[in-house]
């Protein structure tokens, strides 16, 4: 008996009136996964990664994190389970500096952030934890900045450090490196990389380098459903990929 | 380039302006009315910018609760118990549950319905008010309210002296709690819902339930804001639940700047000393620069007397 | 009974004349106005002076009413509330409470605190019998100005170029934006002519409501109220919205007069609570 992945999808659909945006989708991911999430604009990536939150609730099908279905969950049961999410626009705290922001957040998985009659400075082992964090994340030097006065890079990096204070299991990643010159999303990778291996990631990705670069598998998503899915070598020599999707691209 | 202040000098700065605030009882020992007011003003604002400043709920309809805590006290104290801060404590609790209870049609409510939601709530109160005449006067007010001594050793005197110093203490009581409230971790997490919505639902945040116990903090204390003037003027009038007062404290606020702590206090004296200045003119002429100066005051965008101070003088962060 | 749905649907008319621009700026623009019953003052003033004044007629003065509405909306328009689309909810809501203040102390230094004198027309005065019930020919008047206004602003922007341009800013702005609309010209000339309406509205308004400087104060909440019941962006949801304001107004007024105008915002937080979007959902809106 292999243990339980740690995300499964069956059958997941979700439709908006007459369209239906995601289709009948299944899908493991296994503890410690490192899958990427390709496909053309508008194909349902971000609305699957939606389903999966919780934000949106689903036509038909089921998600399960473990042994547990949680379809009928709402978004903090799930960050609850250990799922969080990074967006692909960046979803920040502009008034707050990153030490604030990562200290929300790891308040808000303590269960600590109803407390109003302490002090934040009294909890000294958020603040701990919140600067070895974005110690890791080579933060720290930007930590008492407002973040909206950071680099566009730094705050890609943000996004993934307020995920990852939640301490997940699974780490959706929705286009991490968007936006970010191509030389530079390397180093959002290389973050992503050196997650631990009890973690399991799904990540949408738009450059195909990064993709066969740091994905150990490969979901290929075409107009709401699964064309294929595989490794990165069987993605490649997917005909009906190459087709409907990398087209004549050389890769 | 503005100045930076070390985190101890702002401390030191607030304590210094409360010990003027204080200090007013001596300078000004014929205008203690004035200033009773102004507290009280200062108090209810402070109040509203948990709910907008801090939790982002657009109400107006706040008065609600400043009414609701007047008549609470006016009518413990002319059923027969007029011991003071029991009337405090019970206008506290009770805005504080019934603005829990309302708080559900306005956490997840958009901006539009969160103002109509007041307004129309604010509106129905203060109707039910009006029609139960016999038991709050109807549109005489609530009248022949008589308090004991404070804590059974200080009577109200005529001059206002007891009721400036009570209301200064519980003013200042509730402002530290409210301050302590807003550096807590719940703060933070207001700040955050305030500031994104979406990544706090991310983070797997509670948003409307940390929401609704600020608007019923918030109420609370406007609560305690309506009894305290019960009290002092030892009378109640139906303009304390009025939409009229409710964009009073709006505008005081939004003068002192939103958001900032001492924005409403600041705010308060400013409006409340202009206000006084210009009572012997005509009433529309009063409405009139007002209105201008709301228009003015959006238009150039200054955030208010803080927001404009906070760009020539900065404190470090935490 | 035949008399309150009567006096309603005449209440509910003049309502939605005022409100409709309101509604569709506000769907268009997501542009909180609590001033809009200035818009209908203006109008309600200059039909009064024109009448009062120079002893025009009540067409010429009805006229009066809609160019001093658009004239003053346009004014506002392009003066200040083109740089507040984009604002917040809390400075729009504070910029029109001001101009709300303004229009009141201006109001009132011109025209003093009292009501404006009116008189219907020979032609528009009286009763009429109706099913046994004697009804006013001024408030038949209203409802069929009602509802001619309604299915002239359903059949324009259904059929019309800048109906269709409407509906599109409405749906998706950036989409509109990109598809070569001039939105900026498009704003102004929605919120100008919602004004216009409104000061039709508030000419109109002489022969049943009482004019003086608190007018927009005084019946904001109804104007707020039909367009949060209908829902922002369309016509015919402030349309069934004004009538069931107008009906229930009357009717709690006439039936329970000691619970006074409260009914109606009961009834109001029960179709809040029922439908938080508004009665008709504006397309797009999910």
């Amino acid at each position: 008996m292999t243990a339980a992945p740690a995300l499964s999808v069956a059958g997941l659909t979700v439709a908006f009136g007459g369209i239906v945006a995601v289709n009948d989708v299944t899908l493991d991911l296994p503890v410690g996964a490192r899958h990427a999430l390709i496909g053309p604009n508008g194909a349902g990536k971000t609305t699957f990664v939606n389903l999966l939150t919780g934000t949106l609730k689903p036509t038909a099908g089921t998600i399960r994190i473990g042994d547990e279905d949680v379809t009928r969950l709402d978004t903090r049961s799930r960050v609850k389970r250990g799922l969080t999410r990074t967006f692909q626009i960046n979803t920040l705290f502009a008034g707050l500096t990153p030490l604030e922001a990562v200290s929300l957040a790891i308040a808000e998985r303590d269960d600590l952030a109803g407390i109003w009659w302490r002090r934040l400075g009294g909890f000294p082992a958020v603040r701990d934890e919140a600067e070895a964090l974005l110690s890791s994340l080579r933060l720290i030097e930007h930590a008492r900045v407002p973040t909206g006065e950071l680099a566009y890079g730094k705050q890609r990096l943000l996004e993934i450090a307020l995920a990852l204070a939640a301490k997940p299991r699974i780490l959706l990643l929705d286009e991490p490196a968007a936006g970010i010159p191509a030389g530079e999303s390397r180093e959002v990778f290389e973050v992503v990389d050196a997650l631990p291996d009890d973690i399991s990631v799904l990540f949408i990705e738009h450059d195909m380098q990064l993709v066969f670069r740091f994905a150990r598998r490969i979901v290929v998503l075409t107009s709401g459903s699964v064309l294929a899915e595989g490794t990165p070598d069987e993605i490649r020599r997917n005909d009906d990929v190459r087709a409907a999707y990398l087209g004549s691209t050389h890769v | 380039m503005p100045l930076t202040l070390p985190r101890r000098g702002l401390f030191a700065l607030e304590i210094l302006f409360w010990i003027a605030l204080a200090a007013s009882f001596f300078v000004f020992p014929d205008r203690l009315y004035l200033l009773t007011q102004i507290l009280i003003a200062a108090l209810f604002a402070v109040s509203l910018d948990i709910a907008l400043g801090y939790a982002g709920i657009l109400t107006l309809g706040h008065a609600v609760f400043f009414g609701m805590g007047a008549y609470a006290a006016g009518l413990l104290a002319k059923a027969g118990w007029a011991e003071p801060l029991t009337g405090l404590a019970l206008a506290f609790v009770l805005c504080g549950l019934v603005a829990y209870a309302l708080s559900v049609m306005i956490v997840r409510a958009g901006e539009l319905t969160q103002l109509m939601v007041t307004i129309a709530v604010g509106a129905i109160v203060v109707e039910i008010a009006n029609q139960a005449t016999p038991i709050t006067g109807g549109s005489d007010g609530l009248q022949g309210i008589s308090m004991w001594p404070v804590l059974g050793a200080f009577d109200f005197d005529l001059w206002g002296k007891t009721a400036f110093v009570y209301t200064f203490v519980v003013v200042l009581a509730l402002f530290i709690v409210v301050r302590r409230m807003l550096q807590s971790p719940y703060g933070l997490a207001l700040k955050g819902i305030h500031g994104n919505r979406k990544r706090m639902y991310a983070l797997g945040s509670p948003v409307e339930g940390r929401l609704r116990f600020a608007y019923a903090a918030s109420a609370a204390i406007a609560g305690v804001a309506g009894a305290l003037l019960a009290q002092t003027t030892e009378f109640v009038g139906l303009d304390t639940l009025s939409i009229d007062r409710s964009a009073a404290v709006l505008i005081i606020l939004v003068l002192g700047g939103t958001g900032r702590l001492y924005g409403g206090i600041v705010g308060a004296i400013v409006y409340m000393v202009v206000h006084d200045f210009f009572a012997d003119l005509s009433p529309e002429f009063w409405m009139f620069w007002l209105g201008l100066f709301l228009m003015a005051i959006v238009m150039i965008g200054s955030g208010g007397i803080l927001g404009g101070l906070s760009r020539l003088v900065r404190s470090e962060r935490s | 009974m035949g008399i309150v749905v009567f006096d309603g649907l005449a209440f509910g008319a003049l309502l939605f004349l005022i409100s409709v621009g309101l509604s569709v700026t506000m769907g268009l623009m997501n542009f909180v106005n609590l001033a809009h019953g200035a818009f209908a003052m203006a109008g309600g003033y200059a039909a009064s002076v024109v009448m009062n004044a120079y002893g025009f007629g009540f067409p010429a003065a009805l006229l009066a009413g809609f160019v001093a509405g658009a004239v003053s909306g346009a004014a506002v328009e392009v003066l200040f509330v083109r740089r507040l689309y984009r604002s917040h909810p809390l400075e729009q809501v504070l910029f029109t409470i001001g101009l709300v203040f303004a229009s009141i102390a201006t109001a009132t230094y011109f025209f003093g605190p009292t009501m404006q004198p009116f008189s219907i027309p020979p032609y528009l005065e009286g009763n009429f019998a109706f099913l046994g019930a004697e009804l006013s020919r001024y408030r038949l008047f209203l409802i069929v100005v009602g509802v001619i206004v309604v299915a002239a602003l359903v059949l324009g922007l259904d059929r019309t170029r800048f109906g269709a341009m409407i509906r599109a800013a409405v749906d998706n702005q950036r989409v509109a934006r990109g598809c070569g609309i001039n939105v900026d010209r498009l704003f102004l000339a929605t919120f100008t002519l919602g004004c216009g309406l409104a000061g039709f509205g508030g000419a109109l308004s002489l022969g049943m409501l009482t004019l003086n400087p608190i007018f927009p104060l005084k019946y904001m909440v109804y104007f707020l109220m039909v367009v949060c019941v209908g829902g922002a962006g369309t016509i015919t949801g402030p349309f069934l919205a004004a009538l069931i304001v107008g009906i229930g107004d009357v009717a709690g007024k006439y039936y329970v007069p000691q619970t006074g105008g409260f009914l109606i915002y009961l009834l109001m937080l029960a179709l809040l609570l029922a439908r938080p979007n508004g009665l008709v959902v504006k397309k797009g809106a999910r």
